[in-house]
């Protein structure tokens, strides 16, 4: 077969790269989802939302998307917390949180979308910073800033979740609500505030993964969609609540949708997770790294 | 009321409302009753899993689709009756309902939402890479003035609008039907207490599927006459989000336990977006419908009809 190395190789380069920005987006989702069991469908609404926000402030004051970003980490946060309080109040608490917590979500998913409509419009919106437009090369791999700098921010960012929930007390006490919420209550801990802050950390993580998304690519409201498929299948693929799975899940997706790309078509890409979604819950739902 | 009973009094109003209609005799009428019915079946539908089974499918507007594109295909290769399409989209989607149902209903309930979510991105994908039936540009599907119906000639949008209300009928006397029977039972059991279900005996996993396949039959017969309805289907209008969102809003704000829930949210939501389409803009609107979903979901778990017997209830005993 006569496949040109050069394409293979900047295929692979440029996979690893997507891999890691979708590592930061699936974070969240690995909180929420993997060790909360909240089905948190409206979390790439969240990162859009992250993502306007650091247009905004770009475009009218001229400030770095990712300085925004960090900026903007403590409203994340009270949002995150807020929702998940009226989520406990409304759903988990009455025992609800199948059919109506998810119809929840998922109204709030749609709302968040359609205000961003109402507020922008559906035109794409970028931003502007120094790093979009130049590129490194080393040898014949092209690497992007674009693609470069987020991939340094998300690692920094994943790096930052895996030594806070395995080095300090509240994050082994998230490690520990996901596993047993009753004993951690005989410890003497309240399981739902340790679960508050949990959700706001993962919805603060949106913060940042909508700031990247914006600076690979332009952004209108309706993009969270097809990061929906992505995000959960990393996390299934990865193995619930595994964020080192996760880390590996989202590089692998992201070479595969890459070379799909590369060599079918940038159209086939959105299949690529899906086609993944549905072999890991055929043949392996516990994932990579499960439990 | 046993079933053959409330079959005859649904059809009787249906060809009451039919009646009236040609009477009117606007052309507007049918086009904006049409949406509505065509809702009634899509949330009865999506209620046939949804509310008595407790799964959520959030992918009402990919087997929607896929009934219309059944539809656009056969349309293409060798053109039929509009009913037979009805059929053969019920067929196509109940196939796509049945395979996701089996891949992921053995798992937790969490994982079907989520494939669900994921199967619009992908058919709609799918879609747009298939020239055959328009792909992102969609295609044209040139609809009748009239037809002959049994020597008479009717308005080709009237004949659309009886088939819709026909299937509106059915899509009703089959989920009452369901909700009486030990289907039903059996389906509300899995709802309840799943594991205390499959204990007692009861097939979950065999009773998941029938309930997956019939809702997306249902949702593909809904779509299958759409084409012909619209005149010109492109991928983002027959994926629209305001399948996904009406199929699930409008059993949940009017009450998901019973087939009523599902005609009550419709009829309500249907006219209201009828209405505001035309007054103010279709983005407002759905704002308007996801915030009440969210609003009655926290505040009005039963929806508008467990309100309503909560009332009842309050009355009786002062």
């Amino acid at each position: 077969m006569d496949i040109s190395w050069d394409l293979l190789l900047n295929a692979i380069a440029a996979g690893l790269l997507l891999g890691g920005f979708y590592a930061a987006v699936t974070a969240g989702v690995s909180i929420s989802f993997g060790m909360l069991d909240i089905v948190n469908i409206a979390h790439p609404a969240f990162i859009i939302l992250g993502s306007y926000i650091a247009y905004y402030f770009n475009i009218k004051y001229g400030v770095d998307p990712i300085v925004v970003s960090i900026i903007a980490l403590p409203f994340f946060y009270a949002l995150g917390a807020g929702v998940y309080q009226v989520y406990y109040l409304s759903f988990e608490k009455r025992g609800q949180e199948s059919l109506r917590g998810l119809a929840f979500f998922f109204g709030l998913l749609f709302v968040t979308e359609v205000s961003l409509i109402l507020v922008f419009g559906v035109d794409y919106r970028y931003v502007e910073a120094a790093y979009i437009g130049p590129s490194i090369h080393i040898g014949i791999v092209d690497l992007p800033l674009r693609m470069l700098v987020p991939f340094v921010v998300s690692l920094v960012l994943f790096g930052a979740i895996q030594l806070f929930v395995t080095k300090t007390f509240i994050g082994r006490a998230i490690m520990a609500v996901s596993q047993d919420q009753t004993a951690l209550q005989l410890m003497g801990v309240d399981p739902i505030k340790i679960k508050r802050i949990a959700f706001g950390i993962s919805i603060a993580t949106a913060s940042v993964a909508g700031a990247l998304l914006i600076i690979i690519q332009p952004v209108e409201p309706s993009v969270g969609r097809e990061y929906i498929g992505r995000v959960f299948a990393i996390c299934v693929f990865g193995g619930l609540g595994s964020m080192p799975g996760t880390l590996i899940a989202a590089m692998l997706l992201g070479v595969v949708e890459s070379l799909t790309a590369t060599f079918y078509g940038p159209s086939w890409a959105p299949a690529v997770a899906f086609g993944l979604l549905l072999l890991t819950l055929a043949f392996r739902p516990a994932g990579l790294l499960g439990r | 009321m046993n079933t053959a009973k409330f079959s005859l009094v649904a059809l009787a109003v249906g060809a009451v409302v039919m009646t009236v209609a040609h009477w009117m005799h606007v052309d507007y009428l049918y086009f904006a009753s049409y949406t509505i019915l065509q809702f009634v079946v899509l949330a009865t539908a999506w209620n046939i899993l949804g509310g008595y089974c407790g799964y959520v499918n959030f992918g009402s507007a990919a087997f929607f689709a896929m009934g219309a594109y059944a539809s656009v295909f056969m349309h293409k290769t060798y053109p039929l009756p509009v009913p037979i399409l009805i059929l053969i989209g019920g067929v196509v989607s109940g196939i796509v309902g049945f395979g996701m149902g089996y891949l992921t209903l053995r798992l937790r309930g969490s994982f079907f939402a989520i494939a669900t979510l994921a199967l619009s991105v992908v058919l709609q994908t799918l879609v747009v890479n298939w020239e055959y039936v328009g792909g992102s540009r969609g295609a044209y599907v040139i609809r009748p003035e009239t037809i002959e119906f049994a020597g008479i000639t009717i308005n080709y949008i009237e004949y659309l609008f009886g088939l819709m209300l026909l299937l509106a009928v059915i899509a009703l006397v089959t989920a009452r039907t369901i909700e009486r029977s030990q289907l039903g039972f059996g389906f509300a059991s899995i709802r309840d207490d799943e594991l205390a279900a499959e204990a007692a005996g009861v097939p979950t996993l065999r009773l998941k599927l029938i309930a997956t396949t019939l809702s997306g039959a249902f949702m593909g017969m809904a779509g299958a006459p759409f084409p012909f309805y619209i005149g010109y289907l492109q991928p983002s209008s027959a994926f629209g989000l305001e399948y996904a969102v009406n199929s699930i809003a409008m059993p949940m704000i009017g009450g998901t336990t019973s087939w009523v829930g599902p005609l009550v949210g419709a009829l309500l939501l249907g006219s209201a977006q009828q209405y505001a389409i035309v007054t103010i803009s279709s983005a407002v609107n759905l704002l308007i419908v996801g915030l009440m979903l969210v609003a009655f979901v926290i505040i009005a778990p039963n929806g508008l009809v467990g309100l309503v017997q909560g009332w009842r209830r309050s009355w009786r005993k002062p």
